[in-house]
């Protein structure tokens, strides 16, 4: 089980675009993926469901935690940190 | 049913005649017996979802090019939407209780619209609408309804209850003349869509539309936000006219936008533009603007986990300095409160940020990012620079500022850094500060009313409240009082006094405001032209008498009764 806390950067927080990205990217997985706010204090939802990614409420500035288990667990969180501290903080912070 | 007048919201702004045309969508319209129909509910629902993907992935590639890119993100977030699977987990469920197919899929999806909708950020909460849209588009291949309805050949008016998105994209807008809601939202992405469709459109209509029977005539002012049912021939004549008369204005409007505005007699308003980004400067030349008349430096600040470098500031102030080329430039300093998290400044969680730790009450707090600030914007060598400050209540506010700059200054002055000329002038948005304008007048360059917060805090009314939005019109009457009180003060002082809140932009507002006596007006650049053509209209006189009369209102509405009532005689 590999687990990380990230902090949204990006202006718009899990919105559509942000949330799209991240679904797409956990179901390039065959790990079991979830996801949870920590500043909204919810359970965690299946990283694979938009609809459950769109519900944490993750706007700009909070944080969420992210808990991969599988055997590619190692490979798919470092995709999703990728994501967060890359591809999501440059997109939208220009 | 005879002449009929509903009126709404004008959204999109035109004129429209047809005949009128229901969009209803699946969950409207009878249901049919399809969801008794045999076959398993699993292998029912993974065909119904191919064919709204399809459907939908379709769509997607006819709109590429007509949607803004935050659109077709929406889109393609409901492309996921329709594979996720706790929604189909759900279905499952719904199945095993005995629901039948339908059922288990429209409650399913209720159960994420609702979870969305009870989320508190707007922006997620619209996604709710969303996912009731790709709950219809399955639901129609679930219950084996045909695809969407097809129009009429000739044009229509289309109505409807609301609208998402993908109806909208999903329609041959050649052969729709015009589009009536009956909820809705001027600030929906459907309004969004509308928009930059040029769509002439009327929402939040309310439940008379629903008595409007298909294939009635209707005439569409979305000028005036009014739905004519069963128009006389006359009527229709002088809508159509109406409509000429504005494209000629607006035609008008645009070739002259790079002359100065004067008054019918002479008097001379400068009108500039609001921007919020470095690159807007130029697109705001280009549209007529004689000035910059409010930098919003947020921008510079937002979204990131450190201050901006002075660098950074300084190359950003540059390129707009160059698009200028020496046109006035009224930049503000951060105006920024509890509302929007910045990790690197002292916001702590208010109850009512609009009350609290903001504008210049912050830079208090955070002199250091005011100094880096001002030592960016003097040693830009500006010949018109005109600095202001956000959220003043007190002159001894000012006069800390001051006393920073011009500590600033003359560190630059020393180190031989140079520093053309400079205005300090501060923001009107706390009507502490329009009361004790006399006050403020003997020490600052100019006031910049900003009307939508001095707005929202004389009436005491939230700005994004959605119930409130009534109270929200600068033209109220205890606005103007103020706006007086502050040009009156200042020009016994020889001060000028800008408007850079949204009634600078409003066509009804600008007379009201020249006729007060305000010397500059600064709106969006796309309303410069409007604007410009707006103050040509009238003489000084006919506006000091029509402000005069806005004065002695006793409501908004009478305000802009009188305005237009003036207007049309001129």
């Amino acid at each position: 089980m590999e687990r990380a806390v990230f902090r949204l950067v990006n202006r718009s927080g899990l919105h559509a675009r942000p949330a799209a990205l991240f679904v797409q990217t956990a179901a390039r997985y065959r790990s079991a993926i979830r996801v949870r706010s920590l500043t909204r204090d919810t359970s965690y939802v299946d990283a694979k469901s938009i609809l459950g990614v769109l519900g944490l409420g993750a706007e700009c500035g909070h944080e969420i935690e992210v808990a991969v288990e599988g055997e590619d667990e190692r490979e798919a969180l470092a995709a999703l940190k990728q994501l967060f501290e890359q591809t999501l903080a440059q997109e939208e912070t220009t | 049913m005879g002449r009929q007048v509903l009126r709404g919201a004008p959204v999109v702004a035109g004129v429209a005649i047809g005949r009128c045309w229901w969009l209803r969508r699946s969950g409207e319209a009878e249901r049919t017996h399809a969801d008794e129909q045999a076959g398993d509910p699993f292998e029912r629902l993974t065909q119904a979802r191919a064919l709204a993907r399809a459907e939908l992935e379709q769509l997607i590639a006819s709109a590429r090019d007509r949607l803004p890119a935050s659109e077709l993100a929406i889109l393609e977030a409901q492309l996921l939407m329709i594979d996720d699977p706790a929604l189909q987990q759900t279905y499952r469920e719904g199945i095993a209780q005995g629901k039948s197919p339908a059922a288990s899929w429209r409650d399913a999806v209720k159960r994420f619209s609702q979870l969305l909708r009870a989320l508190p950020d707007p922006t997620l909460r619209a996604r709710a609408a969303d996912v009731e849209d790709i709950g219809e588009r399955v639901l129609r291949h679930l219950m084996g309804a045909s695809a969407a309805p097809e129009l009429p050949p000739e044009p229509v008016v289309l109505c409807a209850e609301d609208l998402v998105p993908s109806d909208v994209v999903a329609l041959p807008t050649e052969r729709i003349r015009g589009l009536v809601l009956v909820s809705g939202g001027p600030t929906s992405h459907v309004a969004i869509l509308a928009r930059a469709l040029g769509l002439p459109t009327v929402m939040q209509v309310g439940e008379g539309l629903r008595a409007v029977a298909e294939g009635s005539l209707v005439l569409l002012d979305a000028y005036e936000g009014r739905v004519v049912l069963e128009p006389d021939p006359v009527e229709i004549e002088k809508a159509l006219e109406t409509e000429k008369v504005h494209e000629s204005e607006r035609q008008r409007a645009e070739q002259q936008r790079f002359e100065p505005a004067r008054t019918r007699d002479g008097y001379r308003v400068e009108v500039g533009a609001n921007i919020g980004r470095a690159a807007e400067a130029r697109a705001a030349i280009d549209a007529g603007a004689e000035g910059i008349g409010l930098l919003r430096t947020e921008f510079l600040f937002v979204d990131r986990d450190e201050p901006p470098t002075e660098e950074e500031q300084e190359q950003a102030l540059r390129a707009i300095a160059e698009a200028l080329g020496g046109r006035p430039l009224v930049v503000r300093t951060l105006d920024i409160g509890g509302d929007k998290p910045v990790p690197y400044l002292p916001l702590p969680k208010e109850d009512n940020p609009f009350l609290g730790l903001r504008g210049l009450r912050l830079l208090r707090r955070s002199e250091d990012l005011l100094r880096t600030q001002l030592r960016v914007l003097l040693r830009l060598g500006y010949p018109d620079l005109r600095i202001m400050f956000p959220m003043v209540a007190t002159v001894e506010e000012f006069r800390w500022a001051r006393a920073v700059t011009t500590d600033v200054a003359r560190a630059l002055e020393a180190a031989g850094q140079a520093i053309e000329r400079f205005q300090l002038g501060i923001m009107v948005e706390v009507p502490a500060a329009a009361l004790l304008a006399e006050r403020f007048a003997i020490e600052v360059d100019f006031f910049s009313i900003g009307t939508n917060d001095l707005t929202q805090y004389v009436l005491a009314a939230d700005r994004g409240h959605p119930e409130l939005s009534d109270y929200q019109d600068p033209l109220h009457p205890a606005v103007l009082r103020l706006i007086d009180q502050v040009c009156q003060a200042a020009h016994a002082y020889g001060k000028w006094v800008g408007v850079c809140g949204e009634a600078a932009g409003d066509r009804v507002a600008v007379p009201v405001l020249i006729g007060l006596g305000v010397d500059e007006l600064s709106a969006a650049p796309s309303r410069v032209a409007a604007i410009k053509d707006e103050v040509r209209r009238w003489s000084r006189e006919a506006a000091q008498q029509v402000a005069r009369a806005a004065l002695n209102a006793s409501d908004a509405a009478e305000v802009r009764a009188v305005v237009e009532q003036a207007r049309a005689g001129l």
